[in-house]
């Protein structure tokens, strides 16, 4: 069911020029996995870090038989997520869907779907400082010198001192990656559970970078691997108990609090894995007490 | 001397950096070998930190050339070296030990992770392994073992210094490059470094060209010295013979300049 489109707008708001150029950024970055290509980051109707380098990657990729999903901390409804799938069907005319499943193009912040993505999908990330030695290495001229001549000793450093101060690797989220053996890679804010997901993922996995005017990918079946050390391997953040609604395991839960009497419950992050198993009758242990829209957050 | 000890670790030719008009060092040439301490001094303005510059090819010559003889036996000139290959020379057989340590320390990362840095840049990802390196090299440079998760910042000057030392130290290189190592700190802190350079440097088999404009430096830590003066060298010989019998009336001056307390 496409939305029809606003007119005075080009298809998907940016000009056919300005497509071409993010779209030779992409076939770049799509050749050299995980290589941060510059690309010139158009002023975007949004502030930056609400996503303007995935909507212009989005808005470069995307045709007018796509189906847009769009997700915000695994959630489709929240203001982020609401406002850019509003944008594409307005400036684009373009099907939208919160389902996984059905959705061809899928722009997130910070969560991979919990549902495995396939060959047919894309997924864009919005990504807020693409430089994964930023913290450690504030001078772009050597960053990109200890690139190109993979001098990566100092990510090292960082996950040493996690384990000094905390006993253990203590980086949760932006958790860096070393892509096809070559490229050190900021994951963007995703969790670090999400991180197995990109290994050799079937889907095509954009990263765009608005205000740091970058752009990188993961072909589909890139080698993602975890940066870790010997005595202290990568592992994914573990939950005691399964999906307060849908009774999943194995899955992202967001911490809800549902009072200030410390009752707090944990549920999926991502919204349209839990609707969908509620509909298939998995019943969580605090679904009854619930509305029965599902409208737990 | 042993095998090896009687062919020079670094070669200098004819070296030369000028900044336009202006000259930094001109037609200097030297041989330097293995476990051989050089200091070079002048007064401010003499050249000596532009030649330590280029020595350590972070700046290109105007002329000349620096060839370093690497753990193969080969002699090479560095400037022909791929940046990869200079890079890696830098912080595996090389080390530099900065005047002010902010500059060659991590600050923002505990002495633990400053020490382990270039163990990690070399391929080591055991983590407990690299600690207990870091704590050896601490305990060398006489820092205690608690503050090996403490951060520089928390460190005196003294301290930070030291640790610079075991920074650059613990990939076992077999040059460092020293600028004013002692430069502002107090007295007896500085007694201490000496006494500690000179025991790691004895130990350790180092070639140190150290960069002083403090003769009594220069005296207590290196075998031989060469004086700078407006970007040339005026003056180089043994340092006990050069600072007691000053030939040139310049380092005549400067020997006489010293406080004798």
């Amino acid at each position: 069911m496409n939305a029809p489109m606003t007119a005075g707008y080009n298809f998907a708001y940016l000009d056919e020029q300005t497509k071409r150029m993010i779209r030779r950024a992409i076939l770049k970055a799509i050749a050299i996995p995980g290589y941060q290509v510059p690309f010139a980051s158009r002023e975007m109707p949004m502030p930056y870090g609400w996503g303007t380098g995935g909507v212009q990657v989005t808005a470069a990729v995307i045709g007018e038989h796509d189906v847009l999903k769009v997700i915000d901390q695994g959630s489709d409804d929240t203001t982020n997520a609401v406002s850019i799938r509003k944008f594409f069907a307005r400036t684009a005319g373009v099907a939208t869907t919160t389902s996984t499943a059905d959705a061809t193009v899928i722009q997130t912040r910070h969560r991979i779907p919990e549902a495995p993505l396939t060959e047919d999908q894309i997924l864009v990330y919005q990504v807020p400082i693409p430089e994964p030695l930023r913290f450690l290495e504030p001078r772009e001229t050597e960053t990109r010198t200890m690139h190109a001549l993979e001098e990566y000793g100092l990510m090292h450093v960082k996950l040493y001192e996690d384990i000094a101060r905390h006993g253990h690797i203590a980086t949760t989220y932006a958790y860096p990656v070393k892509v096809n053996g070559r490229y050190l890679m900021d994951a963007s804010p995703t969790p670090k559970f999400d991180n197995p997901k990109m290994h050799l993922s079937p889907a095509l996995q954009l990263f765009g970078a608005g205000r740091e005017k970058r752009i990188y990918a993961l072909p589909p079946y890139t080698q993602v691997v975890s940066l870790d050390f010997e005595d202290h391997p990568f592992e994914v953040n573990r939950f005691d108990k399964p999906c307060a609604l849908c009774a999943a395991h194995g899955v992202y839960l967001d911490e809800v609090v549902l009072d200030d009497r410390g009752g707090r419950m944990f549920v999926c992050s991502d919204t349209d894995f839990c609707e969908t198993r509620r509909a298939e009758g998995h019943r969580g242990e605090m679904l009854a007490d619930t509305p029965a829209d599902g409208g737990a957050a | 001397m042993s095998a090896g000890h009687d062919r020079p670790l670094l070669q200098v030719e004819g070296l030369g950096k000028s900044y336009g008009a202006r000259v930094g060092c001109v037609d200097v040439s030297f041989d330097l070998y293995p476990g051989e301490v050089l200091a070079v001094v002048g007064e401010s303005g003499s050249g000596k930190s532009t030649l330590l510059s280029v020595l350590s090819t972070q700046l290109a010559p105007s002329a000349g050339a620096v060839r370093y003889r690497m753990r193969d036996g080969v002699l090479r000139d560095m400037f022909a070296l791929a940046e990869a290959e200079r890079r890696f020379l830098m912080r595996t057989d090389w080390g530099f030990v900065h005047q002010d340590p902010r500059q060659g320390l991590r600050m923002g990362v505990s002495a633990g992770a400053n020490v382990g840095e270039r163990l990690m840049a070399v391929g080591e990802r055991h983590y407990g392994r690299i600690r207990d390196t870091a704590a050896d090299w601490l305990g060398r440079v006489e820092i205690d073992a608690d503050r090996i998760d403490d951060q520089p910042r928390a460190f005196s000057g003294g301290m930070r210094q030291r640790l610079q030392i075991a920074r650059n130290l613990v990939t076992h290189p077999r040059l460092v490059f020293m600028d004013e190592p002692t430069g502002g700190l107090d007295v007896s802190v500085q007694a201490r470094l000496l006494d500690l350079l000179r025991g790691l440097v004895a130990d350790l088999g180092l070639a140190v060209i150290i960069v002083t404009h403090d003769l009594a430096v220069a005296r207590l830590l290196s075998h031989r010295i060469m004086v700078m003066r407006q970007g040339r060298v005026i003056e180089t010989g043994l340092t006990d013979q050069v600072l007691d019998d000053p030939r040139e009336p310049y380092t005549q001056l400067l020997v006489s300049s010293v406080l004798q307390v």
